[in-house]
C-alpha cells in the first residue's frame, strides 16, 4: 500500500486489503446491478412493472452471509491490532513530551532531542506524556497512533522499525492554533550508528563549540523547541508576543494582579522562560506558555538572548 | 382551530389567512406545514453559510502555506462549519422539515399531536442559533472543533460558552420535536392504518424520535458540565484540576454516535418512499426495512467507543466496540439489498428524485464500506483522525443525509408549493453536484491513507496533489448546489403550476390530498385498507 517500515505494517495492511477488496467487490457489484436495472427496466423498455412478493429466505440469506463476512473482517482487524497493545518488557525506553506545538524526546541516559532517533530492528517503547492539551502521536509509516492525554501517566505505545530512513511523525489530535505545524521526524538508524548517537554525551551538555555563532544557535533553539509557534520573528501577533523589536524595550506586565513596567532584559527573559506566569505581558493570557525548567539550560537561554539582541529595535 | 371559517378550509395552506397577516402569519402559525417550511427556509440560509465556509477552507488548502487566511481564521471556520452543519442542519434536518410537513399527511392526521409545542420547537431552534451566533460578539468565534474536546476547550483564549450554550438549546428543540412525533404516531394514525401499514418514512421518523428523546439529554448534560467547568472550575474534565479528559469523550460520543443515526435514518426513509414510486412497484422487504431501522436505532447506542480506539482508553471494551460496530453495518446493508431489489423488474420513471435517490445509494455504500475500515481495530489506528475520517463522514452525513434531503425536496416539491421545477436544470444541477461531490471527497480517502491528519491548516508538500483535486471538486460542487437552489427557489414562485393531486403516481396518503394541501389537510378523514406501496 503506502510506505511501511515497522513490524505492525503487515497486520494492519492485511486487514486493510481484505476490507478494501470486499468493499470494492460489493460496491462494483451493486452499482453494476443498479446501472443494469436502469437500462433494462426503464419505463420505455419495460412499460409494465412486475410485482414481486417478499421472500423471507432471501432476506435471511442477505442478513446471515454479511454477518459472517463482517466477523471475518473484525477478526483480521483484531489480529493486526493486538500486537500494538502488547509492548515487550525489554527495549529502548523513550519519553515523548508533547506541548503546544512541539514534540521533544527524552532518553533514559538524559539525552534529549526534538527528533525521535531509534535503532532499526529493536523494540522502542514510548511513554506518552502531554503537558497541556490532547495531542496524538502518529507515525504513518509505522501504522502507530495513540493519543497523548494530559494527566494520564501510564500511557504508552511501542514499535519496532524494520527499515532505516527518516519518517514523518504527526500530531493528529487537534490542539489549537499551530496544530498543523506540530510535526517531527523519526530517524531510524543502524544499531551501531544509533549507539554512537546515543552515547554522544557532549550533546547533553550542549556546549557550544568554540567560535560558534551564539545568536545562530539561539535561533535554531527557538525553532527546535517550538517557541516560534507562539512567538513570531517578524512582528506578527501569534499566541504570545513577537520577538521583533522587543529586546531592551519597556514592557507592560501584570504581576500578581498589579500592572507594572519592566525592561526586556536578561532577567526578564530568564524568568519568562522558567516561570512564564510570573509576569504576564499585558494583552496576553496566562497559562498558555509552560515552563521550560529542566528543558532549557542556562546556556541555552544565553544563546536565545544573543539572538533576541539581534532583533532589538 | 376555532377561528377558522369554512371558506378557509378550501384554501391552500400557503394562502390561508388566520389571525395574523404576512410574516407574523408564518412565524406564529402552528400549522405543521408552515412550521416545516419555516425550518426549511432557516436551514437554507445556514446551510449556504456553512457551505461557503467549507468552500473557503478548501480554497485555503489548494496550496501549502498560507493561501487566503491565517490559521486562527481557518480553525474558527472548521469549528463554525461543523457546529452549523451538525447541530443546525443535519441533526434537525429531515425530521424538522419533511417530518413536520409530511408526517401528519402520510398518516392521515390533521396536524401533529401538539401543534403549539411544534411551533415552540422552531422558536427554541432559532434562539439556539442566535446564541451560537452571538459568540462573534462575545469573545470571538470558537476554535475548538465541533467536538469541544477537553482540555483544549478550557485553554483556548476564545470564549466558547455561547457556542456550547447554543448547542445545548438546540438539543431542546430536538427533544421537543421527538416527543411530538412519537405521540403523533401513537395517537393520530387514521382509521385502518395499523403500525405495519404505516409508510416507511414515518417509521424511520419514529426510530429517530426515540433516539432524539433518549440520547439528546446526554449531550445536554455534557455541554452543561463543560460550561460549569469553564465558569466555575469544578474539575470534571480538566486534568489540570484533577479531571479526566477521556470521560468527556465518552459522554460526548454516547450522544454523538447515535446522533449519526438521527441524521441518516430519516434519509433512508425518504429513499424507501421514492424508490417504489419511481419503480411503479411495491417496496421489496417492507418489514425487513422497518426492523432494520429499529435495529440500527438500538445497536447504535452501543458503538460510541469506535471514536476512541486510540484515545488512551484502556481495556477489553475496545473489542466489543469494534465488534458491535461491524454488526451495526448489517441493517444498513439489508436496506441497500431491498432497495435494489425494489428496482428489479420495475418500470423505472427516470426523474430527478429518482436520480438523487440512486446516487444516494451509491454514496451511502461508499460511506458505509469505508466505515468498515474505521470499525476494524488495526486499520482504525492508521486512519483515525486523518482525512480518511473526514471523507467517510462527509459521505455518510452529506452524501447520506444531504442527497436524501435533495431527493425529498425534488420529490415533494410539487405538493409543497403547487408548482413544478424546471426538470432540465434540476438534472443538470444534480450531475454537476454529484461529480463535484465525488471529486471533492474521494481524494480525501487517499490523503488519509497517506497519513494527512485532519483539522489541518497547512500540510507537507507530499499531500499537495490530492488537495488540489479535492479543492477543484469543491468549486464544482458549490456550482451544482447553486444551480439546484436557484432552480428550486425560482420555481417555488414562478414554476409551472401543478393542481393534480398526484403528479408522480404515489400510493401514500400525502398524494391523495389537494396540491398544495389545505389548512386541515383533509376534507374527509382518509381511511386505509392496504399496505402503503401496493402497486397493481
Ligand atoms: C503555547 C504558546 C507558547 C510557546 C510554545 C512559547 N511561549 Fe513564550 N509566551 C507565550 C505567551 C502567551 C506569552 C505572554 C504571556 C506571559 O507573559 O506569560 C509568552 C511570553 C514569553 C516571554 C516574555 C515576552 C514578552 O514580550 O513579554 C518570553 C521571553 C518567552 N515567552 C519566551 C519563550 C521561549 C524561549 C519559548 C520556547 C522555548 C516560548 N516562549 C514558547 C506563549 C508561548
Ligand atoms: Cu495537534
Ligand atoms: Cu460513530
Amino acid at each position: 500500500m503506502i510506505l511501511g517500515a515497522s513490524t505492525f505494517v503487515e497486520g494492519v495492511d492485511n486487514a486493510f486489503i481484505l476490507i478494501l477488496a470486499f468493499s470494492f467487490f460489493f460496491l462494483i457489484a451493486i452499482t453494476g446491478l443498479i446501472i443494469y436495472f436502469i437500462w433494462r427496466y426503464n419505463n420505455k423498455r419495460n412499460p409494465k412493472a412486475t410485482q414481486i412478493k417478499d421472500s423471507i429466505s432471501l432476506e435471511l440469506t442477505w442478513t446471515i452471509i454479511p454477518i459472517f463476512l463482517v466477523l471475518g473482517m473484525f477478526y483480521y482487524g483484531y489480529v493486526g491490532w493486538i500486537p500494538m497493545k502488547r509492548p515487550p518488557e525489554e527495549g529502548l525506553k523513550v519519553t515523548a513530551n508533547a506541548r503546544m506545538w512541539s514534540f521533544s524526546f527524552q532518553y533514559e541516559n538524559g539525552r534529549t532531542s526534538d527528533k525521535l532517533y531509534v535503532p532499526v530492528d529493536s523494540a522502542v517503547i514510548i511513554r506518552l506524556n502531554a503537558l497541556d492539551v490532547l495531542h496524538s502521536f502518529y507515525i504513518p509509516a509505522f501504522r502507530v497512533k495513540e493519543d497523548m492525554v494530559p494527566g494520564l501517566t501510564n500511557n504508552r505505545t511501542w514499535f519496532e522499525a524494520t527499515k532505516t530512513g527518516t519518517y514523518n511523525l504527526f500530531c493528529t489530535e487537534y490542539c489549537g492554533l499551530q496544530h498543523s505545524y506540530m510535526l517531527s521526524e523519526v530517524v531510524v538508524m543502524e544499531k551501531e550508528e544509533f549507539k554512537i548517537w546515543y552515547e554522544d554525551t557532549t550533546a547533553v551538555a550542549a556546549v557550544a563549540p568554540e567560535g560558534a555563532n551564539m545568536a545562530l544557535l539561539g535561533r535554531q533553539l527557538l525553532q527546535s523547541k517550538g517557541c516560534i509557534a507562539c512567538h513570531s520573528l517578524d512582528g506578527r501577533d501569534l499566541v504570545g508576543p513577537t520577538y521583533k523589536d522587543a529586546w531592551g524595550t519597556m514592557v507592560n506586565v501584570v504581576t500578581d494582579g498589579q500592572s507594572r513596567q519592566v525592561t526586556y532584559d536578561d532577567e526578564y527573559v530568564i524568568r519568562s522562560i522558567y516561570e512564564p506566569d510570573y509576569d504576564i505581558h499585558e494583552g496576553y493570557r496566562p497559562g498558555q506558555m509552560l515552563s521550560y525548567e529542566g528543558e532549557l539550560s542556562d546556556q541555552d537561554i544565553e544563546m536565545i538572548i544573543e539572538f533576541l539582541k539581534t532583533l532589538a529595535p | 382551530m376555532s377561528e377558522t371559517n369554512t371558506t378557509n378550509q378550501h384554501v391552500s395552506f400557503l394562502k390561508y389567512q388566520g389571525k395574523y397577516k404576512g410574516l407574523l402569519g408564518w412565524i406564529l402559525s402552528t400549522d405543521h406545514k408552515r412550521v416545516g417550511l419555516l425550518y426549511l427556509y432557516t436551514m437554507l440560509v445556514f446551510f449556504s453559510t456553512a457551505a461557503i465556509l467549507g468552500l473557503l477552507m478548501k480554497l485555503e488548502l489548494i496550496a501549502p502555506g498560507m493561501t487566503i487566511m491565517g490559521p486562527q481564521t481557518y480553525n474558527a471556520m472548521f469549528t463554525v462549519h461543523g457546529i452549523i452543519m451538525i447541530f443546525i442542519i443535519v441533526v434537525p434536518g429531515l425530521p424538522a422539515v419533511f417530518g413536520n410537513f409530511f408526517l401528519p399527511l402520510m398518516i392521515g392526521a390533521k396536524d401533529v399531536a401538539f401543534p403549539r409545542l411544534n411551533l415552540l420547537s422552531w422558536w427554541v431552534y432559532v434562539i439556539g442559533i442566535l446564541t451560537v451566533l452571538s459568540s462573534q460578539f462575545i469573545g470571538g468565534w470558537p476554535d475548538t472543533g465541533w467536538t469541544f474536546y477537553a482540555p483544549y476547550s478550557f485553554r483556548t483564549p476564545v470564549n466558547i460558552l455561547p457556542a456550547l450554550f447554543g448547542a445545548f438549546i438546540l438539543g431542546f428543540s430536538s427533544i421537543l420535536t421527538g416527543i411530538n412525533f412519537i405521540v403523533t404516531m401513537h395517537r393520530m394514525r387514521c382509521p385502518g392504518m395499523t403500525w405495519f401499514k404505516m409508510p416507511l418514512f414515518p417509521w424511520t421518523l419514529y426510530a429517530t424520535a426515540w433516539i432524539q428523546v433518549l440520547a439528546t439529554p446526554v449531550i445536554g448534560i455534557t455541554l452543561l458540565l463543560t460550561v460549569m467547568e469553564r465558569v466555575m472550575g469544578v474539575g470534571i474534565f480538566n486534568p489540570a484540576m484533577g479531571g479526566d479528559p477521556i470521560l468527556y469523550q465518552h459522554l460526548f460520543w454516547i450522544y454523538s454516535h447515535p446522533a449519526v443515526y438521527i441524521m441518516i435514518l430519516p434519509g433512508m426513509g425518504v429513499i424507501s418512499e421514492i424508490l417504489p414510486v419511481f419503480s411503479r412497484k411495491r417496496i421489496y422487504g417492507y418489514k425487513a426495512i422497518v426492523l432494520s431501522s429499529l435495529a440500527i436505532a438500538f445497536v447504535g447506542y452501543f458503538v460510541w467507543g469506535h471514536h476512541m480506539f486510540t484515545s488512551g482508553m484502556s481495556g477489553r471494551a475496545l473489542y466489543a466496540f469494534s465488534f458491535l460496530t461491524f454488526l451495526v453495518a448489517i441493517p444498513s446493508a439489508i436496506k441497500v439489498f431491498n432497495w435494489v431489489s425494489t428496482m428489479y423488474k420495475g418500470s423505472l420513471n427516470l426523474q430527478t428524485p429518482f436520480y438523487w435517490a440512486v446516487s444516494f445509494i451509491f454514496v451511502f455504500m461508499i460511506g458505509g464500506l469505508t466505515g468498515l475500515v474505521l470499525g476494524s481495530l488495526a486499520t482504525n489506528v492508521h486512519v483515525h483522525d486523518t482525512h480518511f475520517v473526514v471523507a467517510h463522514f462527509h459521505f455518510i452525513v452529506f452524501g447520506g443525509t444531504g442527497f436524501s434531503f435533495m431527493a425529498a425536496l425534488h420529490y415533494w416539491f410539487p405538493k409543497m408549493f403547487g408548482r413544478m421545477y424546471d426538470r432540465t436544470w434540476a438534472n443538470t444541477g444534480w450531475v454537476i453536484f454529484f461529480s463535484g461531490f465525488l471529486t471533492l471527497y474521494l481524494p480525501m480517502f487517499y490523503l488519509g491513507i497517506l497519513g494527512m491528519p485532519r483539522r489541518y491548516y497547512d500540510y507537507l508538500p507530499e499531500f499537495h496533489g490530492g488537495n488540489i483535486i479535492s479543492s477543484l471538486g469543491a468549486i464544482a460542487m458549490i456550482a451544482g448546489i447553486l444551480i439546484v437552489f436557484v432552480n428550486l427557489i425560482r420555481s417555488s414562485r414562478h414554476g409551472e403550476k401543478v393542481t393534480e393531486k398526484n403528479p408522480w403516481g404515489g400510493r401514500t396518503l400525502e398524494w391523495q390530498t389537494d396540491t398544495p394541501p389545505t389548512l386541515e389537510n383533509w376534507e374527509t378523514e382518509p381511511t386505509v385498507t392496504e399496505q402503503p406501496y401496493e402497486y397493481k
